[in-house]
């Protein structure tokens, strides 16, 4: 993808490192979301470290290289629908089960991905909610310019 | 009765108004105000039936029983608890719908206020130490963002310093919770009470007394934790004062005070009259401090901090009868504090300005809230047959059959004080010379509303006190909290007893 905004952010060198280490930042974000009912870690410290990933990048390169490629909207809007599915989630349980956040899931067998119930589907609504809000409040400070005078 | 719609009806509003009302600011107050009519009226309906479900109502939350989940806990103190927040939140929620007018970002105010309702309702109905830590962070967070709404110098500053001086004290709180936990081995309320009560009182129990005294006391702006409140007060805009000063304090400050030192620790004497001297320090020194403010509003959360002392007073006297006062008075200050909070709010609207030496002689121009604010007035003074003169009279009557006799003449002669002080707004604000400023706008009608709404309710709630009403519906209340194990032993039954091992 081209770069609309080369002379912003930091040098070559760390623009060039930043290509292979947010990759593997935001995968690893992934990793401990997706295996957040086996391991430790979890939808929070997951989204946290899917947010650094794009936090990583505005460092690098400069926050109008990010909002060229992803919309502050959307965001916003992500991480409300991520908030609602949340509520949801609980409310399906009070549905089927009878009481709010009740697993309405199969356990499935343990130490397997497909186990724990909801807690999976839990996590990755956590993991958008914090991802997007944390990079969102980033955004907006980093975006902050304090009044002349 | 499922009462995890309390907590999720609001907070689903919220984000409603995130996702769908950020252009179209007048769906945002419909689904603001949709949300808390529905909890009105459920917590109304609540309050109704709890009798016949034997005064408690519990949920417990997820797959498993206390103590290994959080339950949610509706009793005589908390549905009552319940019908005042949400009440006054409704009132607030419709004031704001044009009050709003002047501001920018209609659903940000109105998402805030719904995450603000999650977080009382949630501190209400938890029956959980660390949950009740969470949903008074949530609560407390919105009322920062609240504050700092305008985004004038002067609020930022507000905002900054009471998220400054909560976030101590909440840490404070933490800590206490932390202290418990690792003696009791749980964070279940009513388990936590239980242990405690087998185990007598251990050293360690009067850290957590003297933690919990400070952060809820600054929760709830008693002297000498009072410092944010008469900045944050007149800064936020004032539906939001309303609900700071109404319900806000009460329900983090107050209610969580009772919950705790009467129905988990069992009310011991030395927090009790620690509890005392608090409270009347901030009767007379929030009362002594009112008269000297000019700022409509500040003089209202100077009076503010007057007045929970006479509330907390009348909890810690621990009579039936000092308790009987409290609850009373908690009730009756949220509704005329609230109503002259909106009426400040009116004269702001029409005038621009809260400043009383530059009002004057607004009585013939705004008619509606000049005899609103009249009524505010008497009834926060005590002069019958307004609302407050009977809480008072039986918080100063408690104080002497408890054998405080000296605390109930004090209570009395600020009472005078308070006379004082609304004397001044009437006459700087709505008689005497007319002032500099001008009214240029003309208050809206759905304001008017809520203020006559208000200012009825400061009489007709004075209907509580005949006494068929109050044995039915208020003794009950008096009992849950003078009960101080009821708590702990109604709740017994729901105990998982063995499932985990």
């Amino acid at each position: 993808m081209q770069n609309n905004f080369p002379n912003e952010g930091m040098s070559v060198i760390v623009k060039t490192i930043t290509r292979f280490t947010v990759w593997l930042i935001f995968l690893y974000g992934l990793y401990i979301v997706i295996h957040g009912h086996l391991s430790p870690g979890g939808g929070f410290a997951g989204g946290v470290i899917v947010a650094l990933s794009y936090v990583h990048l505005t460092l690098a390169y400069g926050k109008n290289f990010v909002l060229d490629r992803i919309n502050k909207f959307a965001m916003n809007s992500l991480e409300a629908i991520a908030a609602i599915l949340i509520v949801l989630t609980g409310i399906v349980g009070l549905w089927l089960v009878g009481r709010f956040l009740a697993n309405f899931l199969g356990i499935g067998t343990l130490y397997t991905l497909l186990s724990a119930g909801y807690i999976p589907i839990l996590n990755i609504f956590i993991c958008v909610k914090v991802g997007m809000g944390l990079y969102l409040v980033f955004y907006y400070l980093a975006s902050f310019k304090p009044q002349e005078g | 009765m499922i009462l995890s719609q309390f907590i999720f009806v609001p907070l689903l509003a919220a984000f409603l108004i995130v996702l769908f009302a950020r252009k179209k600011e007048n769906v945002a107050a419909i689904i603001a105000l949709a949300a808390c009519a529905w909890i009105l009226i459920v917590a109304v309906i609540g309050f109704l039936k709890l009798p016949a479900h034997g005064g408690l109502i519990l949920e417990n939350t997820s797959g498993w029983k206390i103590p290994y989940t959080i339950a949610l806990v509706l009793d005589n103190l908390s549905s009552f608890m319940l019908i005042v927040v949400s009440l006054i939140g409704f009132l607030s929620a419709f004031y704001s719908v044009q009050y709003l007018n002047h501001f920018n970002g209609k659903w940000n105010f109105f998402a805030l206020f719904m995450l603000m309702m999650t977080g009382m309702n949630g501190v209400i109905l938890t029956g959980d130490f660390f949950n009740l830590f969470v949903f008074m962070e949530i609560s407390l967070y919105s009322a920062y963002a609240l504050v700092a709404f305008g985004t004038e110098s002067e609020e930022l500053e507000a905002a900054f310093k009471y998220a400054l001086m909560g976030a101590i004290t909440s840490t404070m709180i933490l800590f206490g919770i932390g202290i418990l936990y690792s003696y009791t081995s749980t964070l279940t309320m009513a388990d936590v009470g239980l242990q405690l009560s087998h185990s007598g009182t251990p050293k360690l129990l009067f850290l957590v007394y003297g933690l919990f005294i400070a952060g809820f006391g600054l929760k709830t702006a008693l002297v000498p934790f009072h410092a944010w409140l008469p900045d944050a007060h007149p800064s936020a805009p004032a539906p939001i004062s309303a609900m700071l000063s109404g319900v806000l304090i009460k329900t983090l400050g107050v209610y969580a005070i009772v919950r705790i030192f009467f129905n988990v620790f069992g009310a011991p004497t030395v927090v009790l009259q620690i509890l005392m001297l608090l409270a009347i320090l901030s009767i007379v020194i929030g009362g002594f401090l009112s008269i000297v403010q000019w700022d409509f509003k500040r003089l209202l959360g100077f009076s503010s901090i007057s007045q929970i002392g006479y509330v907390v007073l009348g909890f810690a006297l621990g009579t039936p009868l000092g308790i009987l006062g409290g609850i009373l008075h908690l009730f009756y200050h949220a509704i005329f504090k609230s109503l002259l909070f909106m009426d400040s709010g009116a004269v702001e609207y029409a005038t621009d300005t809260r400043d009383l030496r530059q009002l004057g002689g607004l009585s013939k121009e705004m008619k509606v809230t000049s005899s609103t604010t009249m009524v505010g007035t008497l009834s926060i003074a005590g002069i019958p047959p307004f609302n407050g003169f009977f809480s008072k009279l039986i918080i100063i009557i408690a104080c002497i059959q408890a054998g405080r006799v000296v605390l109930g003449i004090i209570a009395a002669l600020v009472s005078i004080v308070t006379l004082a002080y609304f004397l001044k707004v009437q006459k700087h604000a709505f008689y005497g010379k007319k002032g500099s400023a001008k009214v240029l706008e003309k208050v809206p009608l759905a304001m008017k509303a809520v203020m006559i709404v208000l200012a009825a309710l400061c009489l007709l709630s004075s209907l509580i006190m005949i006494p068929p009403i109050r044995e039915k519906y208020i003794s009950p209340i008096v009992d849950t909290v003078r009960g101080k194990t009821s708590y702990i032993q109604n709740i017994e039954p729901y105990f998982d007893t063995g499932s985990i091992k």
